[in-house]
């Protein structure tokens, strides 16, 4: 019966639907993954006081997140080096994260679970999140002002976070200050500085000129000097202020609340706070500049490229690529041209990814921005303008990568409209161009809709070439900002994909980064499968819209 | 669409006199727009071959060869001083200078002959030179004159580079490192007949061999001075150390000493070569005395390569061998000859080592000049500069310009264009042998930490991983693309269909630096824990989706029509998850019971495969998840479009589905499956985040499932920032981006090819 089962064929029917079945799996295996890992990031975690005894040692008290816990079994906990007793089957450990960097000089801590003989969450253990050193974890003491202790025990933390208020207000005083303000002093300085260097160049150096110059300069110099003393009077107000806090092991330590983002007691928090914390989080995350070389803070200036970037492109390969898609669909004698073409077009689509970063680094960077900087920007030499990565170049490089994206999906929109209808308008005394304008590319938006979408899904996903042509680990400056001439083409940006490999495998603490990692690829993620599920929606009820049209 | 490119004639009746000009006017748009549109779509072509083109510009210069010019000859400068015992030329091409036999130095303008300075070098009263010689150019110039009465003198010739008026003026000039007091070398003053030196920032070697007095015979003699720097003084002090080499000091034509002072090498007129470790300084060994011309022979020229770690030796017959410190068997440091380059069929007069490369220049006793890159083992120039014997020559320390003086007392000055020497067809693809390393072999090291060694452009381990990872995700990707592609679009309710072909267009939007990332630290940690575990679920997974199969048609007909047609991928969804939770629960204690301990471990120790945390399995489950919706969406294409009256005609005929699906209709659509998998594979290789995070980016040649690799693309990503802009690397990097895009090329193209036939053959049938 066996036999004349395999006969039939129906187990390798079966085996086949489990084919399917396993892609289905993996995709949806690896956007849980994501999904769970990624949501995770935001929620306060209790902070666990254990017990710790190691055999033959001191009870001693570790605080901590639990993150973690691996289950090995015996045999090859033994090869690892561990002494395992006879009736012990498995070694479990916990992986604590247990902050205080500037105390004990690591993050994290793999502890054993036999050796933990005591475990709770006190409702006083703390967390502080730090503008150095990542996170804290222990108890608040005191609270002082200029040196001197203004509250303790039970009022310590009332007392404090209302103080943390101001200094966060303080903060963002002093941000705003340093990075709009004084920036744009900068910038301006800067500006005068090529303003002359450009006279200079073209012997119009004279004496108005000077004087002009020189007005400005010091008129910026007057300004930046009254930013300066608001500054200084800022940061003594700031800096008065520090709290007292005891680690695990009983050391207090003073930290500044200057250095303080945020404090609260996990255990004691209820749900609802709990929620309004996480809410907090995901809003930082999203607007917020990175702290401690990217693996804290938010991802803002990342998402702020991508977009950028993304927009640029959007604006350079549509029009190239629904006129190509144009012409191979409705000008062209479909023959041996428009086979060439299509074999073109599956090689750009087919053309490895870093071949289009080498070839923008080659052709657009150095040939292109190089020549450019030679003839408009003689000033800024020997620094370079155009000539270097930047935002312009990677823009064009994604546009030459996802062309075909869009070429694809306008022809196979163009395919689908009846030829009855371009036959109708031409009847009735249309040119091709009216017909193609009024009628056919309208009917077809939808389809051009779905490529850009595409593209853009696919550029935002895209990193290797971008590696090559204007992403960096960190910009100082956003590529749009307040100074003339507000979009600055030159500049290189952020980028959620290259965010996501340079903080995962660049870092110099990838377990503490990893969290942001995930919560940075979910976002990521998200955006991209989003982008793609509109554009099938769009083309499933183009097509149902056709099939109406045709019927 | 012909009927649409037909002009189209206005109709007559529109006659209206400003309707006139907006009837051309509009006809002049469309004939403008149609133009336009006719650009745009060529623009696509353009575009790939602009590509092309762009990445073989920059890569043409590699290949081409290189090119020296004549530009000047004069008479040598100040013929009467003497002859010449050593050309020197300035890192600018300006000034040369010439040592004379007289004790004078004579700087002239290289291009013209016009003498700048001469200078005299101060030699004591009653003496004369007896042996000179050229400390390498490392040395900032330093040279070593011997005298006749057993002393020595260390000069060095500087050019200070000024720019008075923003115009660049070179002035050279003498200076006597170890004092303008001759040494004493030998106490009982026998002459110096032959003398080396090394001039290194905290030590000095000096070797010279005496003249026999009577019965007294000729010794080699070692001197080094140590530098030593007191913390009060701003002199330092100079100790001194003595020792005489236990070595006949006869027939010795030739010493010399590497920059690191602690080999020195006696060459000696039969044509044997002495090899001395003398880094004790006070008790040299003799570590290697062999013969390294061919019997016959003599040798007439020695020199080393740049880095001192190789001597090229050119003998009589025209032939320059190199010879290079190898470790042997039993790890004892020897000379071995590595390669060697027949330059000429007369005596080889010349030797002269680039000092930034591996190149070297050699000049033969009919005047022609050769210059040879020793590792990519190419002849980059070959041209006759003097019709007479040459006496002297030098290459300048750019290597883009030499001189030569000839018997006729002529000198020779030539431009030489000689940018990229260290690449050829042999270097980037075949196995070199490489200084200091035991065999040939195929290295990409693309820098070095010091000048000494250098850079590898091996691209055969890059290939070689491309193609090791391309294999290990097709490995992956093929069974499961075409097995899901066959049942989606041949066996699969409708309705099951509608969700699962997004669901595979997601899993192929997905940016693969999500799944290098998740590859690199989620599933290589996993796996490295799972391993066994992942084996078993390879095994189990396929028994339980039978054994679940088989079980199923014991279900009552009713239920299983209702539930079965076309959803089984739907039902097998749990199947698989229990039967992969089971393989893992019981990979551990068969791990334990059948490999005593990990498999990892196992394998180490029974097989000698060592475990790799981020290795090419890794990459290919990864890789291969990338990889899976390009070949399904395209296979499932193909399989989809086979024209229904052929499967309906061979189920008519009394086929099983399964047998039509076989022998029909995967016949009809093999092309497009074939096209689908190397359109697969064209991904497959070009993929770059998913191998830069996944794998250690190490460029190792190991076939192992268990052992990393580097591909082209990851390499590209990690050198192509750092290096720079025409140069050699650069240049590599992008042959290496032409590589993957032509490999690319032609497999899509083959892949756009068949599948244009195909859909012929699909609308004829």
């Amino acid at each position: 019966m066996i036999k004349a089962w395999f006969k039939s064929g129906t187990p390798w029917v079966w085996l086949n639907a489990a084919a399917v079945s396993a892609c289905l799996i993996m995709v949806i295996g690896v956007l849980g993954l994501v999904i769970v890992r990624g949501v995770g990031h935001f929620w306060p975690a209790q902070v666990v006081q254990f017990s710790y005894q190691e055999p033959g040692g001191e009870i001693q008290t570790i605080i901590g997140e639990h993150v973690d816990s691996s289950v090995t079994p015996a045999a090859m906990a033994k090869t690892t080096g561990h002494i395992m007793a006879d009736d012990e089957d498995t070694l479990v450990q916990y992986l604590v994260k247990t902050g205080n960097r500037d105390v004990t000089g690591t993050d994290f801590r793999w502890i054993l679970e036999r050796n933990v003989k005591q475990q709770q969450a006190p409702a006083d253990l703390m967390v502080v999140e730090r503008r150095e050193w990542g996170n804290f974890y222990g108890q608040l003491v005191a609270l002082k002002e200029g040196g001197k202790v203004i509250a303790e025990g039970d009022q310590a933390w009332p007392a404090t976070q209302s103080k943390i208020d101001d200094a966060l207000a303080v903060f963002g005083q002093i941000a705003h200050l340093e990075k709009k303000e004084v920036g744009a002093i900068n910038y301006s300085l800067e500006q005068l500085r090529l303003e002359q260097k450009k006279l200079q160049l073209e012997n119009r150096w004279d004496a108005p000129a000077q004087q002009r110059v020189a007005a400005k300069k010091a008129e910026l110099e007057i300004e930046y000097k009254k930013y300066q003393t608001q500054l200084l009077e800022l940061y003594r107000n700031i800096r008065k202020d520090s709290l007292v806090a005891k680690t695990e092991n009983g050391k207090e330590i003073e930290i500044p609340l200057a250095k303080v983002v945020r404090i609260y007691q996990p255990n004691t928090m209820s749900l609802f706070h709990k929620i309004g914390h996480y809410g907090v989080k995901l809003v930082e995350f999203l607007t917020d500049d990175p702290r401690e070389a990217n693996t804290e803070g938010g991802i803002f200036p990342a998402i702020f490229g991508t977009v950028m970037m993304v927009i640029m492109m959007s604006i350079i390969v549509t029009p190239f690529g629904v006129i190509a898609a144009v012409y191979l669909r409705e000008y062209a004698k479909q023959g041996f041209i428009t086979r060439l073409i299509r074999i073109a077009v599956n090689n750009l689509a087919g053309v490895p990814s870093i071949v289009y970063g080498v070839f923008g680094l080659g052709f657009f960077v150095y040939i292109l921005g190089g020549n450019i900087d030679q003839l408009f920007f003689p000033e800024s030499s020997p620094a370079p303008v155009y000539g270097t990565p930047g935002l312009l170049w990677a823009s064009i490089t994604l546009a030459l990568l996802t062309l075909p994206v869009v070429i694809v999906s306008t022809e196979e929109g163009l395919a689908r409209i009846p030829s009855s209808i371009r036959e109708g308008s031409l009847a009735l005394g249309a040119t091709k161009l009216e017909t193609l304008w009024l009628t056919v590319l309208p009917m077809a938006s939808p389809a051009m809709m779905t490529g850009l979408i595409l593209a853009v899904a696919r550029a935002a996903g895209e990193v290797a070439p971008l590696m090559l042509v204007g992403v960096v680990k960190l910009a100082p400056t956003l590529p749009l900002d307040g100074n003339y001439p507000f979009l600055h083409l030159d500049r290189k940006f952020m980028h959620l994909g290259f965010h996501i490999y340079d903080v995962g495998f660049q870092s110099p603490n990838v377990e503490a980064a990893r969290p942001l990692v995930y919560a940075t690829s979910l976002l990521l993620v998200l955006v991209i499968v989003g982008l793609n599920l509109s554009a099938i929606v769009i083309r499933n009820n183009l097509r149902e819209k056709y099939r109406a049209l045709e019927g | 669409m012909s009927e649409i490119n037909t002009p189209i004639k206005q109709p007559p009746s529109i006659k209206i006199s400003s309707g006139e000009y907006h009837q051309r006017w509009r006809l002049i748009k469309d004939a403008m727009a149609r133009y336009g549109v006719v650009a745009g779509g060529l623009g696509v072509i353009v575009a790939i071959v602009l590509i092309f083109f762009y990445l073989l510009y920059v890569v043409f210069p590699l290949f081409i060869s290189a090119s020296a010019k004549s530009v000047s000859e004069y008479a040598v400068p100040e013929l009467a001083l003497g002859n010449t015992l050593l050309l020197e030329m300035e890192e600018q091409n300006e000034v040369g200078a010439r040592f004379t036999d007289s004790g004078q130095v004579v700087f002239f303008e290289a291009a013209t002959g016009k003498t700048m300075l001469t200078q005299t070098v101060a030699i004591p009263e009653g003496t004369h030179i007896t042996s000179f010689a050229q400390g390498s150019p490392i040395n900032q110039g330093a040279v070593i004159y011997g005298l006749s009465n057993g002393r020595a003198i260390v000069v060095k010739h500087q050019y200070k580079v000024t720019y008075p008026d923003n115009v660049r003026v070179i002035t050279p000039s003498l200076k006597y490192p170890l004092g303008e007091q001759s040494l004493v070398l030998d106490e009982s003053g026998a002459a110096l007949e032959q003398i080396a030196v090394k001039v290194g920032d905290d030590a000095t070697t000096i070797v010279a061999k005496t003249a026999d007095i009577e019965n007294n015979p000729g010794k080699i003699r070692l001197i080094n001075f140590q530098k030593e720097q007191s913390l009060f003084a701003d002199e330092a002090a100079l100790t001194r150390t003595d020792s005489i080499l236990e070595q006949s000091a006869a027939n010795i034509a030739d010493i010399l000493i590497d920059k690191d002072e602690a080999n020195l090498y006696l060459i000696s007129n039969d044509g044997q070569m002495g090899f001395f470790d003398i880094s004790g300084k006070t008790n040299p060994s003799l570590r290697q005395q062999q013969n390294v011309v061919d019997a016959g022979q003599k040798i007439t020229s020695v020199a080393f390569l740049n880095g001192d770690l190789s001597l090229m030796i050119g003998d009589s017959s025209g032939l320059v061998s190199q010879w290079s410190m190898v470790k042997d068997k039993s790890n004892r440091r020897t000379m071995q000859k590595i390669r060697s380059f027949k330059v000429s069929e007369k005596a080889v007069v010349a030797i002269n080592a680039e000092q930034r490369r591996k190149g070297f220049m050699t000049t033969d006793a009919d005047g022609i000049v050769g210059i040879y890159h020793s590792t990519a083992e190419r002849e980059m120039i070959k041209e006759r500069v003097s019709d007479a014997l040459p006496t002297a020559a030098v290459l300048s320390p750019r290597a883009n310009a030499l001189l030569v003086q000839s018997a006729d007392g002529k000198m020779h000055f030539w431009h030489v264009d000689n940018e990229h020497p260290e690449v050829s067809i042999k270097s980037l693809w075949q196995e070199v042998w490489y200084e200091s390393y035991p065999k040939p072999d195929y290295i990409w090291q693309s820098s070095s930490a010091n000048n000494d060694f250098e850079p590898k452009y091996s691209l055969t381990p890059l290939v070689f991983g491309t193609l090791k990872a391309a294999f290990y995700a097709m490995l992956v990707a093929i069974p499961l693309a075409l097995m899901g592609a066959i049942y989606t679009a041949y066996f699969m309710a409708p309705q099951m269909r509608i969700y699962v072909k997004p669901s595979i267009e997601i899993m192929g939007a997905l940016p693969t630096v999500i799944l290098g990332f998740l590859a690199g630290l989620w599933l290589a940690p996993f796996m490295e824990e799972h391993l066994t575990g992942l084996f078993a679920m390879l095994m189990i997974v396929p028994v339980g989706v039978m054994l679940f199969a088989f079980a199923w048609q014991f279900i009552p007909k009713r239920i299983a029509h209702n539930l079965s047609e076309g959803w089984d991928a739907a039902l097998l969804i749990p199947v698989i998850l229990l039967s992969g939770w089971f393989a893992f629960k019981v990979s551990l204690p068969l791990e334990t019971f059948l490999f005593h301990g990990t498999l990892r471990d196992w394998f180490k120790a029974e097989l000698g495969i060592g475990y790799d945390q981020r290795n090419a399995l890794v990459v290919g489950v990864a890789m291969g998840f990338a990889v899976i919706p390009t070949i399904f969406s395209i296979a499932e294409d193909a399989i989809f479009s086979v024209p229904k009256h052929l499967t309906v005609g061979s189920l008519a005929l009394g086929a099983t589905p399964w047998q039509t699906m076989i022998r029909v209709v995967l016949l009809t659509a093999s092309p497009g499956i074939f096209s689908a998998i190397m359109i697969g594979f064209g991904r497959a290789v070009g993929e770059t985040m998913i191998v830069l995070m996944a794998t250690g980016n190490t460029p190792v040649m190991d076939l192992s499932v268990f052992q990393g690799m580097r591909t082209l693309a990851a390499n590209i990503a990690v050198e192509m920032p750092e290096s720079e802009v025409d140069s050699t690397h650069y240049r590599v990097l992008f042959l290496a981006a032409l590589v993957l895009f032509m490999f690319t090329f032609v497999f899509n193209t083959l892949a756009e090819v068949i599948r244009q036939r195909l859909r012929e053959k699909y609308s004829s049938l």
